[in-house]
């Protein structure tokens, strides 16, 4: 165990994987869905259920979701998380379960989750109060503070529209290579212009789907995981930063938490953002990778819409990222974290197909909560970078 | 009893736009809180926003009717402080980033709202 940065780094792994009802999942809860991708991801580890000692979920309707999880699976965890760190908050139970493996506290961790707004819409009244202080002047939420970001960000850099469509192409274009993904008809870079505006600069086409979608993963200490029944994939390194909750809060609009929570999981899984095999970005808007690529170190500040353009990011580029078509063209069910968790497990197994990135070894998964708020950065390696 | 959000709507109501400043820190503060951010400062008292601001970002809410669409701004008021709002008083495709604004306090429905308008 290296010391001194905050994480046990390599000697706790991603056993199981697992997605569920992507696109529509009718007739089921929320919950039936999250446990639905447990056991999928349980059954992908090798591992019962009754060796589940921590729970982890993010219910999207039900603020005491982690109790809910506990008693219908039938589980006595150890430990129960519930975070409200909205779409981060999966990246945030990575470090904390590898921490609380890394401790003894417990021995198997279940990271779970499930949400079908498409097909059972949720009542009006979410879970998170209207901000006095900006809900008068009717931003759409939390899609205005995104764009408020953007335009700011194409003021002092001169990011352009047609580099956020690069974006929303790039992940289109891995769709069409992932079957389980939600949409993969075409998409070009004149379709996202030429979308209708919702809130400048973006258009429908620079927003992530509102579809449904669970998905799990199963954490167990390195020793373990030599015997499951997939090749393990170690958590390097886990970093989380929170820097305000409202976009009129944050201290500055083009760059965002990931600065903080990006190197150091760099520095503690001791590797380089161009090490990275695969990038998973959490992609709620076409602006959030480019600030993300920024943050973490694919390229300097203020170059992230040049970075995406001509297909940089796109499959046959420079960066294979969000390889599963991300929040944009494959699934968002409200908290998107968990899926790119999944993702870059699948990516660093070998098991994505036509969209597979070759020999993949090392992938970041970078989640984000909140309006920019609340920003968690997992590195992840096969067992030859432990 | 301070009432940090109470106090400040009932300034907004009677045509005062307040924000606070720390005696000690000299630092002002907005949205209205018990404290200081950052400092911890609770020597907070309440002074006079001058109203001069300046439109820090910007975003149009495009709606069917275009008459109907409307801004949502942040803007940083000249004591520091940014906050969110609105501008009204001039076509939304004139908004943009680096405007001087002022404060001005409105109707809308039976509240009083502080919006911004061209300086």
């Amino acid at each position: 165990m290296s010391m001194g940065n905050g994480f046990p780094r390599g000697r706790a792994a991603i056993v199981g994987a697992s997605t569920y009802g992507i696109g529509q999942c009718p007739g089921l809860s929320a919950v039936d869905m999250a446990a639905k991708a447990a056991l999928l991801a349980l059954a992908d580890a090798g591992i019962a259920l009754s060796e589940v000692d921590a729970l982890y979920t993010s219910a999207p309707y039900e603020a005491l979701g982690g109790m809910e999880l506990a008693e219908y699976l039938g589980l006595t965890p150890k430990v129960t998380d519930c975070n409200r760190t909205g779409g981060s908050a999966f990246e945030v139970y990575v470090q904390q379960a590898a921490l609380a493996l890394e401790a003894g506290l417990i021995d198997c961790a279940l990271i779970a989750y499930g949400s079908n707004p498409a097909s059972n819409p949720p009542p009006g009244v979410g879970m998170t109060r209207q901000s006095p202080w900006e809900a008068p002047y009717k931003p759409l939420a939390p899609l205005s503070s995104y764009a408020l970001a953007a335009s700011r960000h194409m003021h002092l850099y001169g990011t352009t529209r047609e580099q956020l469509a690069e974006v929303a192409v790039a992940a289109r274009q891995w769709a069409q290579l992932n079957p389980e993904a939600a949409v993969r008809d075409p998409l070009s870079i004149e379709d996202v212009l030429k979308a209708r505006m919702v809130s400048d600069p973006l258009t429908v086409r620079d927003c992530c789907l509102f579809n449904d979608g669970a998905t799990a993963v199963v954490m167990v200490r390195a020793d373990r995981a030599k015997d499951c029944a997939r090749a393990p994939v170690h958590v390097l390194g886990a970093a989380h930063a929170v820097t305000h909750r409202e976009i009129s809060s944050m201290p500055d609009l083009t760059v965002t938490g990931a600065a903080i929570s990006g190197p150091q999981a760099f520095a503690q899984a001791g590797v380089k953002p161009a090490d990275m095999d695969v990038a998973m970005l959490y992609d709620a808007f076409t602006i959030t990778p480019i600030l993300f690529l920024e943050d973490l170190g694919f390229c300097p500040k203020g170059e992230g819409g040049r970075f995406v353009s001509g297909g940089h990011v796109a499959p046959g580029g420079g960066l294979a990222l969000n390889t599963n078509g991300g929040g944009l063209s494959c699934v968002h069910p409200g908290m998107y974290g968990l899926f790119l968790l999944v993702e870059a497990t699948r990516q660093l197994r070998g098991e994505c197909g036509e969209r597979q990135v070759k020999n993949a070894r090392l992938a970041v998964a970078h989640g984000n909560g909140g309006v920019l708020s609340s920003e968690a950065t997992v590195v992840l390696g096969t067992a030859e970078t432990v | 009893m301070f009432q940090p959000e109470a106090e400040w709507r009932a300034h907004l109501a009677e045509g005062r736009f307040m924000i606070q400043r720390s005696r000690s820190t000299g630092g002002h503060v907005f949205y209205p809180r018990v404290m200081e951010p950052g400092t911890g400062a609770e020597d907070l008292e309440w002074v006079s926003a001058s109203g001069a601001a300046s439109v820090h970002a910007v975003t149009i809410v495009r709606k069917k009717d275009p008459a109907d669409s409307y801004s949502v701004v942040l803007v940083d008021l000249a004591e520091g402080p940014r906050l969110m709002s609105r501008v009204d008083g001039v076509p939304v495709d004139d908004i943009h980033i680096g405007m001087a604004v002022r404060a001005s306090i409105i109707q809308e429905g039976d509240k009083p709202l502080l919006v911004f308008v061209p300086a």
